[in-house]
């Protein structure tokens, strides 16, 4: 093993564990599930082992299609997509993350799936997914990231459909399919301005490249077209509403693809574009107001949900939100990326503890239903209290405190109204967060699943413990450095740390005072939120009745006026009708086949006639 | 004269076969022995054509008449060898499907071994008017298997089918003549290899009528807008192995006379007349795939999907350049492959359940794990996913059609090429809508219970399938193995 081939095998892996499971699946559980951790585990150990090694330059790329060759020599004809590999500072922290989730997840599933249906199924769409996403990862170019972008888009279509025979989820599932590949035409439409411009689509030769773009404008559009592939993957406005749907696949899915990895995605291929991205300030406008809006709006949303998993997602679609938002103010993409770090393990946690709380209640999600399940599951309560104070930057000993504060900080010194969406954001998440944790684990129970709750097995309990460290020691400078390189902003003013701080505290007050006294039922009620802002209503009548509309009134068309016209009415008046038609309606099948021997002969007759 | 080239003996294979099943043989098996020989002997074919050299091998030819210039001639370059390729896989795959309650076996068989006589045939001849006549040999069969074993209004399917392949076949026969008789007086000939040079030359110069009967002709036979109603009609009521054969492969011998005549002999009318083409394409992509949308049965949904991906192919032949042209031939074959899975799949759950109707279905991926996991492979490559043929085809087609006429202009002006390749990756989104629809119409939510009990699909069936299926995925997976063969035989002007 060489620090060359060590990304092939770190790629293969879970490509061939997932071949081999759906294969070999049904001979027991244990296999199917013993492979794919094994699988994981192995990718994890190379991807550390490739972090601790120096950058190299010289990787293995094949040519997975390349016109020079097929053209031959002569040729002056140039197009070639290759498949190979970046190694670079970037890539090699996002294998880290990656593979190191992966792993804790998939261990974790072997209990939260003991008992359900599809166990090796499930097993060989999460080993899809790791590819995937190491795919994405470790491309060197933009067809490459995205043949691996729609393959996370059907390993997250796969997981999401676990439980197909449900109609909520095989709605679920469709839909984030469907959105992602909107997000996915921008996409490639990007890929292809890139193209006809520089002529290439591999990332180290595109910035040299960029220089030949017409306009600045059309530079401009490119990255724009681009980064619609990150509003689609990783959930920003408007195409979010996806990601709260998703939540129909097993909670570990939802820890692992749609909040700690896939999600992030989009902003890990905006870190990768990053030198291009600064040479087009309009992108990086365009990308700070969605983020911006993503990370102030996604926050009301979540106020006010009722799903345990449902208020986690609006929260996730906000932490990208502020990701996407680092990208646009902060000058290097660490900033992006370290929140992005932290996040994936808080999230996780978060979504795993989440996890441990459904399978306690007996798969109730509705947090009206729980309560005072504190004592029950001590291990669940702490590492979620964790994971929750680092989602809401509570400030000093989280991780998200470091990360989330820097992203404002920095969006401070370019827009006022960038920096204050994305610090109201800071309240609102303490809001959200905070109820969340009252309700479900203090007070009073709401249900008799409440009362009997208890703890999760060990082996799901285990990751808890796991994420739990990094969630808080992470954010620390001596240990990030490790990780990546930041810079912080030189002219913040004093009282922005402070009042990002009290935002938090005032949160957490707030919340408090109102849901104290173990209500029923929530006390605040604002349809507005609850509603989502009526954005998946306003989509619903889109589907409804400008697309099923128009597709509708089409087939009507194409029945009755593009079919009717040429057969019924058409055909009445060609010289074939009359004598053919009569024919051919006594059922007399043979008649077809005169019909056409008699054009044989005619055709022969023709030759012979002009010769 | 030389010895008779292999693609002779490929052709003539179905047809002793379909001879010997007439005159009293186990149909079943000689029908399946002969497909599988078939299929070795393409690969053999490929395995021994030489890429280096290129151009058109395994030359025969016995002329019929040396006055006109006609002969029955055979030969292959690497776009008809894979075309060939498509062609004996599909005929393995129908072949094997065919299930054994058939009525009138023998004669049903017959009429499968001549459709694959009369494609193979077409794909394997150099002579215009044998490639014309093996066409219309295809056709026959294919009517008689629509108007017999079809299901539904089969009479009417079989009818409106019969006039609009009819007619086309006549378009493009006009069409051939003209093209023809635009060569030198004396020297005519039908030997597409010399006309081919010839336009390269300037000897032969045919007008632009010529080039719009050839596109209607050709353009009927591939359901081109607004030609394309007889298609899913006629493939929800035929039987499986016919839909296989003709959505799958027949339909190609279209594109593949637009690969083979028209671009190289009419660049000029091609440009002169690209909007036309543009806007007829656009119905397929556009307007065509809206209606698919729409469709509340899986075998017309089926039928109307595969008239939407033709606009592609007609995407990849407008581009004319290296990249589009190659997406075409490579989606050509993809496509062929993966309807033909998607009508197999859907002819074995039409087989299970005797309908196909959205609003009665649901659930099934619970009986029939298997049948929906292998639907769901064909239906994700029929939607372009990366992994099977049909995504580098597709690529391939809007990396060409994109930068078909130079860069970009500083304005934020297009043209109509960008404009329709806009609209073709959109087709992408459109694409997903209907088959994710079926797939979870179908195959997923709650399950009624009268199909609690239904068997999953036959393991023959499920090889047949596994067979088109591995051969999307080896081409996706490395395109450069089927580009080798496609890219150095088209011929740009």
């Amino acid at each position: 093993m060489t620090p060359q081939t060590a990304p092939w095998f770190i790629l293969l892996t879970p490509l061939v564990v997932a071949a081999v499971i759906l294969f070999f699946g049904k001979i027991s559980k244990p296999f199917s599930a013993g492979l794919a951790i094994a699988g994981a585990a192995f990718t994890c150990v190379l991807s550390w082992w490739l972090f601790a090694m120096p950058d190299f330059t010289d990787p293995i790329r094949i040519e997975w299609i390349d016109f020079a060759r097929l053209l031959g020599p002569e040729s002056t004809f140039q197009f070639a997509v290759p498949i190979g590999v970046t190694i670079d500072g970037l890539s090699k922290l996002m294998l880290v993350v990656v593979t190191t989730i992966a792993t804790l997840v998939f261990t974790y599933s072997v209990g939260y799936m003991a008992k359900e249906e599809g166990y090796s199924r499930y097993f060989a769409g999460l080993s899809l997914f790791l590819f995937s996403m190491l795919g994405i990862v470790l491309a060197d170019n933009f067809v490459m990231m995205f043949i691996f972008w729609e393959l996370v888009g059907v390993s997250s279509y796969i997981l999401i459909g676990h439980y197909f025979t449900r109609d909520s989820a095989a709605e679920a599932c469709k839909q984030a399919f469907t959105v992602n590949r909107i997000g996915d035409f921008g996409f490639m439409l990007g890929i292809l301005t890139f193209w006809l411009v520089t002529g290439t689509v591999v990332f180290a030769e595109l910035e040299a490249g960029i220089g030949a773009f017409p306009s600045s404008g059309w530079l401009v559009a490119a990255c724009v077209l681009v980064f619609c592939g990150t509003v689609g993957k990783s959930a920003q406005m408007p195409l979010h509403v996806w990601l709260p749907n998703s939540m129909e696949g097993p909670t570990p899915v939802s820890s692992l693809l749609h909040a700690a990895t896939m999600v992030a995605a989009g902003v890990y291929m905006l870190a990768r574009i990053f030198p291009i991205l600064l040479a087009a300030p309009g992108a990086l406008e365009v990308i700070g107001w969605i983020g911006g809006i993503t990370c102030f709006a996604a926050g009301l949303m979540a106020l006010q949900q009722d799903d345990i998993k449902r208020i986690l997602a609006y929260s996730t679609i906000s932490q990208l939100g502020y990701m996407v938002l680092g990208i646009a103010v902060a000058p290097v993409w660490g900033v992006a990326m370290f929140h992005l770090l932290t996040h994936a393990c808080f999230k996780c946690l978060l979504f795993l503890c989440a996890g441990s709380v459904i399978m306690g209640m007996h798969h109730e999600q509705n947090i009206w239903k729980m309560g005072a399940i504190k004592n029950k599951m001590p291990f669940t309560f702490v590492a979620m209290v964790i994971g929750g104070l680092a989602l809401m930057g509570f400030p000093w000993i989280t991780s998200g405190y470091y990360s989330k504060d820097l992203i404002i900080e920095w969006a401070w010194g370019v827009g006022p109204g960038w920096f204050w969406m994305a610090a109201l954001g800071v309240l609102l998440t303490a809001l959200y967060t905070t109820r969340l944790l009252w309700v479900v684990f203090m007070g009073g129970p709401r249900s008799e699943a409440a009362k009997k709750a208890h703890e999760s097995p060990i082996i799901m309990v285990a990751p808890l413990i796991i994420l739990a460290i990094p969630s808080i020691i992470l954010g620390f400078p001596g240990i990030q450095q490790m990780f990546l390189a930041i810079d912080h902003p030189h002219d913040v003013p004093g009282w922005v740390p402070w009042m990002l701080k009290a935002f938090v505290f005032l949160g957490i007050a707030i919340v408090i005072a109102i849901y104290r006294g173990a209500p029923a039922k929530d006390p605040i009620v604002i349809p507005f939120f609850a509603n989502r802002l009526y954005i998946d209503n306003l989509y619903a009548w889109i589907v409804r009745w400008v697309q099923d509309g128009t597709a509708t009134a089409s087939g009507f068309f194409d029945r009755w006026f593009v079919d009717g016209l040429c057969v019924q009415g058409g055909a009445k008046f060609t010289w074939a009708t009359g004598f053919v038609l009569r024919f051919l309606q006594t059922g007399n099948l043979q008649a077809y086949a005169l019909f056409f021997g008699a054009g044989v002969i005619a055709l022969i007759y023709f030759l012979i006639a002009i010769s | 004269m030389t010895a008779l080239s292999p693609l002779f003996y490929l052709t003539l294979l179905p047809l002793v076969t379909a001879l010997f099943i007439m005159a009293g043989s186990n149909a079943r098996l000689t029908a399946r022995v002969s497909s599988v020989l078939m299929l070795v002997l393409s690969l053999v074919l490929l395995g021994s054509y030489r890429t280096a050299e290129g151009g058109f091998q395994f030359l025969s030819s016995i002329p019929v008449s040396e006055s006109l210039g006609l002969s029955l001639s055979f030969g292959a370059d690497g776009l008809s060898l894979a075309m060939l390729l498509l062609a004996t896989i599909v005929t393995v795959s129908a072949v094997w499907v065919i299930p054994e309650t058939v009525e009138r076996a023998n004669f049903f068989y017959a009429c499968v071994m001549l459709i694959s006589t009369g494609v193979i045939g077409a794909f394997a001849s150099t002579d215009l008017l044998f490639f014309y006549a093996f066409h219309e040999v295809a056709l026959i069969p294919t009517f008689l298997l629509i108007g017999i074993w079809g299901s539904g209004d089969r009479q009417a399917a079989a009818w409106k089918a019969t006039i609009y392949l009819g007619l086309g076949s006549f378009v493009l026969l006009i069409g051939i003549m003209g093209l023809y008789l635009s060569g030198p007086a004396g020297m005519r000939t039908f030997d597409m290899i010399t006309l081919r040079e010839w336009a390269e030359t300037g000897l032969l110069n045919p007008p632009d009528w010529v080039y719009l009967t050839l596109l209607f002709g050709f353009g009927s036979l591939v359901s081109l807008f607004p030609l394309h109603t007889w298609a899913p009609q006629a493939y929800a009521s035929a039987p499986t192995p016919a839909s296989m054969l003709h959505a799958g492969v027949l339909k190609k011998f279209g594109l593949y006379g637009m690969l083979r005549i028209v671009t190289p002999v009419f660049p000029e009318a091609m440009q002169t007349y690209l909007n036309l083409l543009l806007v007829l394409l656009v119905g397929n992509i556009l307007y065509v795939g809206l209606v698919t949308i729409a469709q509340k049965r899986l075998d017309w949904m089926l039928g109307y999907s595969s008239v939407m991906h033709m606009g592609y192919i007609f995407l990849g032949i407008a581009g004319l350049n290296e990249l589009s042209l190659s997406g075409a031939g490579v989606l050509m074959v993809a496509h062929g492959l993966s309807i033909a899975a998607l009508f197999a799949l859907s002819g074995a759950l039409r087989e299970r359940t005797g309908t196909l109707d959205f609003a009665e279905l649901g659930g099934l991926g619970k009986s029939m794990p298997k049948l929906g996991l292998l639907f769901g492979f064909a239906a994700m490559a029929s939607i372009g996913l990366p992994g099977f043929a049909n995504f580098p085809g597709e690529l391939l087609i809007f990396f060409g059609a994109m930068g078909a006429s130079g860069g970009l202009a500083p304005g934020f002006q297009l043209n109509g090429l960008q404009i329709t390749t806009i609209i073709a990756v959109w087709g992408v989104v459109i694409s997903a809508v209907y088959m994710l629809r079926a797939y979870r119409k179908v195959f997923f939510g709650t399950m009624p219970e009268r199909w609690a009990g239904l068997a999953d699909i036959s393991p023959v069936t499920r090889y047949s399938v596994v067979l088109l299926l591995a051969a999307l995925m080896i081409i996706g997976f490395f395109p450069q193995l089927l580009l080798q063969y496609v890219t150095p035989s088209i011929l740009l002007p």
